[in-house]
């Protein structure tokens, strides 16, 4: 049974929330110049009080419902103490699941590409300490200068069962979550080392060795087929896998012992005496469930029994911005769904990409009127620019030849001659729906008022 | 200028009244500190006081900080060699709150190292010592801040209680004590000791001045996640029926006995109704859980004092281990012990049996105590057991020192609040006898407390 079992831990930041775990700090780090984003409660001065940023709470119960996750009701948050010098109070204030104490969620799962799944043993809340910055390379520099800008910024560690048995698997799972991530809105992409992997491999029911601190999807595949090939040829030789703690060297790919068994840290969990329970209701799940509105999955079977084609409901039920929106205009107006889904898929979201927009408007009356009047318009590059005033709340205006009344009169009066042997024998209202729906086509919903009094008089001047 | 004996209250309705200048009670206690602080220890940092423009009711009148109460701009030191030369950046919710009301900082008062003692002798500067006997010690922690109030040498001053570091040095020097309920005042800026038990609160010459401002620096404060509003409302109790825990009172020594029992006479003549309890089921366990929860959480509370921010500059060779190991010897050896205490209280295997368990015995003592106290008003018991030792002589035998909170550490697990007033003399020294109360219940033990000290005139100030 020469077996490889590879269980993750991932942490994931919750780059959304602005703020700190425990305290009103900018959670915006990256590119900073050191120790800006800092008050007594993240560098955990003497006095200093954590409190509870509610925020995260909500955003990790996303993340939990993703992953269909059991939230528990209560659960608590505990010190985790070891000595490290980025860890400014020399203990992390972090979740756990034994002595009394309950994670955020447990008994989760994802589904990977191939169908297998996943299980999550749970989920919890914790913090980030701060960074270890070296001048130069670590093994030259003359002093180790520590950064806590990052210290305390809210992280969610998902917990995995020993499930996956091949590198292969291990970055499926990292790329299924990041896009899950991203379709609950989460962001990471787009931020460096927002997701971080530490990686259990066990070969042949060995022992479990740790590689810590991995980012990137690639990586950790690359780092299991090195830890694999390691711990198989030990195996070979007849030498026993020692269980350790190891550092995955990006630049030589490989792994390196950092910390072996006898120095295995006792953590010494104890309850955070400063912070009460996180108490999750039934009405808050509910809530979260609805903002999150089920998964990629979801979106994209309701886009295809719409009747959107597979190209398009993929590129929509991507983004969830864009599937809300396309929601909004369908409930509007029906009939513009298979426009919208066109124009959502490629000039909108060309648009929100280039101009990095994550947030549409609510009101979708701008975009009604470009959905609209969609084929009277030029190219794709007006198109653009009527969405980005859309967006940016700017009246959209569009530009067609707008006859005055009594040229529209007369043109009506042109339309209705030409349909006249295709209506003559309809009865009144029959005859008028038929001639105002090509009229609304050529005009625009907005002139409706004006089309119903032109297209009556004619009428009534015909009878 | 004199106010020797003048309560806070009586200097604050003269200044009020303009027949005095806060300026001269500054300068008053200012002298004072200045002349005694030699002898009585009482004072870490003395500040020297501004011309006072402050329209708020404590007009700008100066106030003793017990040095673990975060200052902005002044050094806290915690007694410690480690926090030395530490200056916060930021000032704890009650000083802020004190400070909104007009208050200033007269001095940062000495204290045991940490809070962690009930002598005032554990300080890195110096034993603290009584005003009354300066052979003897004043109790602790919060040493500074009584021996200040004793002296003359501070209008009224803020201390903490973990264990009874309020009362404790109280009923040691004569003054007046108040440790309020558990949340009742915010601890952001209190540097920690053992955060699930301790409190700021206030020492004072009358339960009058303690009232006046423990209402200043309470109430809820978002920065400290257990702070709630406390009912702040004037309580009359009328004739007030208070249990009295004789197998507490049975640990007292003999002459702290006759005191209470006394008192316990004076005070049924003024109206007051006493009953007695023989057995509190859980006594055996109070001692030992408090220490338990206490040095667990100052284990992990001080894991920060590693060297590398706080404490003197060390030429160590090595790496940061070796940093964080030889600066570590910056502790006191009763902080040390209460470390090493922690520590083995939370590794591994001793978690179940030691932690949870006192964690548990806890919540049954809460129980109890809300049993018991229903019918009642209050409970009544010494402050501390035996009255003032030499310097000197506890650290010759910890057991004692510790045995010495066996009476003050009840309202800490119960998150009661509590209050220590002198009840009557033995020789030289004072008894401090305490009133305890269920959560929340603050204005109805100072209530009760004032009617007593009315009752009882041990101490009369003007
Ligand atoms: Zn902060």
């Amino acid at each position: 049974m020469n077996e490889v079992k590879i269980g993750l831990e991932v942490h994931v930041q919750l780059v959304n929330l602005r703020t700190k775990l425990f305290c009103s700090c900018s959670s915006d780090y990256r590119g900073k110049p050191p120790n800006v984003n800092v008050c007594p409660v993240c560098t955990g001065l003497p006095g200093s009080m954590p409190s509870l940023n509610k925020k995260a709470v909500e955003e990790a119960l996303k993340i939990a419902i993703l992953l269909n996750a059991q939230p528990y009701p209560v659960s608590y948050f505990f010190r985790k103490s070891y000595f490290y010098p980025d860890l400014p109070k020399n203990f992390q204030i972090t979740q756990y699941d034994k002595a009394g104490g309950y994670p955020l969620a447990h008994d989760g799962s994802l589904k990977l590409t191939s169908g297998k799944v996943v299980r999550i043993e749970r989920i919890h809340l914790e913090e980030d300490p701060g960074r270890i910055v070296y001048e130069g390379s670590r093994a030259t520099a003359r002093y180790s200068l520590i950064d806590y800008n990052r210290s305390g910024i809210a992280l969610v560690e998902i917990v995995t069962a020993p499930d996956m048995s091949s590198a292969e698997e291990a970055r499926d799972f990292v790329e299924r979550l990041t896009q899950g991530l991203e379709d609950i809105g989460m962001n990471i992409k787009e931020f460096e080392g927002a997701l971080r992997v530490d990686v259990n491999v066990s070969y042949a029911g060995g022992e479990r060795v740790e590689i810590k601190n991995i980012t990137g999807a690639s990586s950790v595949e690359k780092a299991v087929i090195y830890e694999v090939f390691r711990q198989k040829t030990l195996y070979e030789k007849g030498i026993r896998v020692e269980r350790e703690t190891r550092a995955w060297d990006e630049k030589r790919r490989i792994t390196i012992s950092s910390r072996s068994k006898e120095f295995e840290e006792e953590y010494r969990y104890m309850p955070e005496p400063d912070l009460p329970p996180i108490v999750i209701s039934e009405s808050l799940i509910e809530r979260i469930k609805d903002e999150i509105k089920g998964s990629y999955e979801q979106r994209y079977e309701s886009l295809l029994k719409d009747g959107i084609n597979e190209e398009l409901a993929r590129k929509i039920s991507s983004n969830r911005e864009l599937y809300r929106i396309y929601e909004l205009i369908s409930s509007e107006d029906s009939s513009l769904k298979d426009v919208a889904a066109s124009v959502l898929a490629n000039e909108l979201s060309y648009l929100m990409k280039r101009d990095s927009i994550e947030r549409l408007p609510d009101d979708v009356s701008g975009l009604v009127k470009i959905l609209m009047n969609y084929d009277r318009l030029p190219d794709h590059s007006t198109v653009v620019e009527h969405l980005r005033k859309w967006i940016r709340g700017e009246e959209v205006v569009i530009k067609t030849a707008v006859p005055e009344a009594e040229d529209l009169k007369k043109e009506i009066e042109e339309i209705v001659r030409e349909n006249y042997s295709r209506i003559k024998d309809l009865e009144y209202n029959k005859k008028f729906e038929y001639l105002m729906g090509i009229l609304i086509r050529k005009y625009g919903k907005e002139r409706k008022k004006a089309l119903v009094s032109a297209l009556a008089e004619i009428l009534s001047e015909m009878k | 200028m004199n106010l020797k004996g003048r309560s806070f209250l009586t200097i604050l309705r003269d200044v009020e009244r303009g027949s005095i200048s806060p300026d001269d009670v500054n300068e008053y206690y200012y002298r004072n500190a200045l002349a005694l602080n030699n002898t009585i220890n009482a004072y870490i940092t003395l500040i020297k006081p501004q011309q006072s423009s402050s329209d708020g009711p404590l007009r700008g009148i100066g106030i003793a900080v017990k040095d673990n109460i975060s200052t902005r701009g002044i050094r806290t030191t915690c007694a410690s060699r480690m926090l030395e030369n530490y200056v916060p950046p930021y000032d704890a919710t009650a000083v802020e709150r004190l400070k909104n009301n007009g208050g200033s900082i007269l001095g940062k008062t000495n204290m045991d190292e940490f809070a962690m003692g009930s002598s005032g002798e554990n300080s890195a500067f110096g034993p603290t010592r009584n005003p009354i006997n300066t052979d003897y010690v004043p109790g602790g922690s919060s040493s500074g801040s009584a021996a200040a109030v004793a002296a003359e040498m501070a209008p009224i001053a803020l201390g903490s209680d973990t264990g009874g570091s309020i009362r404790a040095p109280a009923s040691f020097t004569g003054t007046v004590g108040f440790k309020p309920s558990y949340g009742a005042v915010s601890r952001y800026g209190l540097i920690a000791y053992a955060n699930s038990l301790e409190v700021i609160g206030v020492i004072s010459k009358t339960v009058k001045d303690a009232e006046l401002l423990f209402k200043m620096i309470a109430g809820r404060d978002l920065r400290d996640s257990t702070s709630f509003n406390v009912d702040l409302t004037s309580r009359d109790v009328g004739r007030p029926r208070i249990l009295v825990l004789r197998s507490f009172v049975r640990m007292a020594d003999e002459r702290v006995q006759k005191v209470f029992y006394d008192s316990i006479s004076k005070l049924e003549r003024a109206g007051f109704i006493f009953d007695y309890l023989d057995e509190f089921r859980e006594i055996d366990y109070v001692l030992s859980s408090y220490y338990t929860i206490a040095c667990a959480e100052a284990s992990t509370n001080l894991s920060r004092y590693d060297g590398i921010r706080y404490g003197p500059r060390l030429d160590v060779a090595g790496n940061w281990r070796s940093y964080i190991e030889a600066a570590r010897g910056f502790f006191g050896s009763e902080v040390k012990a209460r470390i090493m205490m922690g520590t083995f209280i939370l590794s591994a295997g001793y978690y179940e049996t030691y932690y949870l368990k006192a964690l548990q015995i806890r919540k049954e003592i809460r129980a109890e105590f809300e049993r018991i106290m229903k019918g009642y008003d209050a409970v009544y018991i010494p402050t501390m057991p035996v009255l003032p030792w030499k310097i000197g002589e506890g650290i010759r035998d910890p057991k004692m020192a510790y045995a010495a909170d066996v009476l003050t550490v009840l309202p800490n697990l119960t998150g009661s609040p509590a209050i220590s007033i002198p009840v009557g003399k033995s020789g030289e020294f004072f008894v401090g006898g305490q009133f305890i109360g269920l959560r929340g219940d603050d204005m109805k033990i100072i209530s009760i407390a004032s009617e007593a000290e009315n009752a009882l005139e041990v101490v009369r100030h003007e």
